[in-house]
């Protein structure tokens, strides 16, 4: 990075820093940081989308929607993440390539299973063999991203279920006698009054997704945790030119403040949330605000 | 696309499985120096990475570099996420039933015991760290100890340093460098034991033609004596070397 760093054990202290902190792995380090913060970008919205789906499903009038939601929200709820995380994004990536190998392969005459082994055509690999790293960890990431969405989806059909459940039956009652379809009634009435009671909720799911980012590793894409502990491991002379005793408890340190200061964050913002939510709701909190008000 | 597809496949199927093979992705774990490490630049480094290096070069192969966790290694080979393991792995008759290994590359290593200078420990009933899934901590739970597993090298070690452990037993190539940095803090305090059927790299059952091209290719290397400086260059003057 700096033009000093060719020698590092001749420098003083604050040189050998600068030059310890911008090495190519410490660059990997802060990019991870990105990633972390891209998957809860995409994951985010992800999820609550197929919690939305989740609990409309659970509430469905059809039996069979019903069921399916409900199976949804107990089955994924019920498994425990990081046995979900290994069997469910290997499953996911193999399910993938059989429909590319029954699509692209027809000819081939191997079975797919050989003893442990998955063995799809070569054109059927997802990424392709001789696809560059950065496409693979691409993948990884998407990968990524489906299996915290469709576990935290099932966390948030939960919440929002029983939101909608909360909301006045009255008010329900109101627009059915206004003449509103039950369809009118849901995004007129239910869908805007609900976000209140599934915020504190909502947050609860939030901050979980926030410290679940260390699993990103298990799915094959290298985040903070793993960087922290591969750089703060202790390294000796013979392998890393900057040699130094266990600092992890310094990088976890770091990474400790990085998640508070995080969620800190999240906290005030859900905080503002539920103030302009609760305005007009007949809530604690609402009827505060119409006193404040007059 | 479609069509390109369709024209990719038919090549595919007329260049014979030679075009399929000519990229190999090569697992590897990233935390076991001196048999793979990720280097200052965060480039995975070490014994291992030179070795591959060379034996795709002389199989005519392009080789893409894997990091994976340990725990996970062996799922995603057989799964085809990457088309071999090397990263330190021994071959044991329970990993054989799982996946298939070359010839060994490196000698059977001992495995040493190490904990903190100045104490003596009975392996039976000592506070033993290994790493999960190793020959040391299969070899742990033979002897009926007192085994506490890890899911890195490097966590074996902090554990030994903060008493967590009363020593930790690993393979003497990763353990050696780490003792001789520890400027006396750390010392071997048992006497060694030779575990495993030495180094090879694994590759899925089904690969017969892989494994037999890097099994060519490790014989021809063995033979014309540039693997015996390979491992003297990365693991030093003692390090056990092919006859």
């Amino acid at each position: 990075m700096f033009e000093f760093c060719t020698d590092p054990t001749a420098l003083p202290d604050w040189q050998w820093m600068a030059c310890y902190l911008t090495t190519g792995k410490h660059m990997a380090f802060y990019n991870a940081f990105g990633t972390v913060l891209l998957l809860l970008a995409i994951t985010a919205p992800a999820a609550l989308a197929l919690g939305l789906a989740g609990a409309t499903a659970a509430r469905g009038r059809l039996w069979p929607v019903r069921a399916i939601g409900r199976v949804y929200i107990s089955i994924v709820r019920g498994v425990p993440d990081i046995a979900f995380f290994l069997f469910f994004v290997i499953a996911l990536d193999q399910g993938f390539e059989w429909l590319r190998h029954q699509a692209l392969c027809p000819d081939w005459d191997q079975p797919i299973r050989q003893g442990s082994d998955f063995l799809v055509c070569p054109e059927a690999k997802l990424p392709l063999t001789t696809a560059p790293e950065a496409v693979h960890q691409a993948y990884g990431f998407f990968l990524a991203v489906i299996s915290y969405a469709i576990v935290f989806g099932a966390f948030t059909a939960n919440v929002l279920y029983g939101a909608m459940n909360t909301v006045p039956r009255a008010q329900m009652e109101t627009a059915e006698a206004y003449g509103m379809t039950p369809r009118q009634a849901f995004w007129r009435v239910m869908f805007p009054q609900m976000w209140v009671y599934a915020l504190p909720g909502l947050s609860n799911v939030w901050m979980i997704l926030i410290k679940a980012t260390p699993l990103l590793f298990l799915l094959g894409v290298s985040d903070i945790v793993y960087w922290a502990r591969e750089l703060g491991g202790a390294k000796v002379a013979q392998f890393s030119d900057y040699p130094h005793p266990d600092w992890r408890a310094w990088y976890f340190l770091f990474l400790l403040v990085f998640y508070l200061a995080f969620t800190a964050v999240s906290e005030r913002i859900f905080a503002r949330l539920t103030r302009r939510l609760s305005r007009g709701q007949a809530t604690v909190a609402g009827e505060a605000l119409r006193k404040g008000a007059a | 696309m479609n069509r390109l597809l369709t024209a990719t496949a038919a090549l595919a199927v007329l260049a014979g499985s030679a075009l399929a093979q000519d990229t190999i992705r090569m697992g590897t774990e990233g935390a076991y120096p001196p048999y793979n490490f990720i280097n200052d630049a965060g480039e995975i480094d070490g014994f291992e990475r030179e070795l591959g290096d060379e034996m795709c070069a002389r199989a005519g192969l392009t080789c893409e570099w894997v990091t994976n966790d340990w725990d996970s290694i062996i799922p995603n080979l057989v799964s085809g996420n990457y088309d071999t393991i090397i990263a330190g792995m021994s071959i044991t008759d329970e990993r054989d039933e799982v996946i298939d290994f070359t010839q060994a590359y490196m000698p059977p290593d001992p495995s040493t015991y190490v904990g903190l200078a100045g104490t003596e420990i009975d392996p039976t009933t000592a506070v033993i760290a290994a790493q999960t899934g190793t020959i040391q901590a299969a070899h742990i739970a033979a002897i009926g100890g007192a085994l506490m597993e890890f899911p890195t090298p490097d966590d074996t070690i902090a554990a030994v340093r903060n008493g967590e452990a009363d020593a930790v037993l690993a393979d003497s190539d990763y353990l050696a460098p780490i003792v001789e940095a520890s400027g006396g803090e750390l010392d071997y305090v048992a006497p060694d034991v030779m575990l495993g059927g030495g180094i090879g790299m694994g590759v899925r059952e089904s690969d017969t033609e892989l494994k037999a091209t890097f099994d060519a290719v490790i014989t021809e290397m063995k033979e014309d004596g540039t693997l015996n400086p390979m491992i003297v260059k990365w693991f030093g003057e003692d390090a056990q070397v092919w006859e």
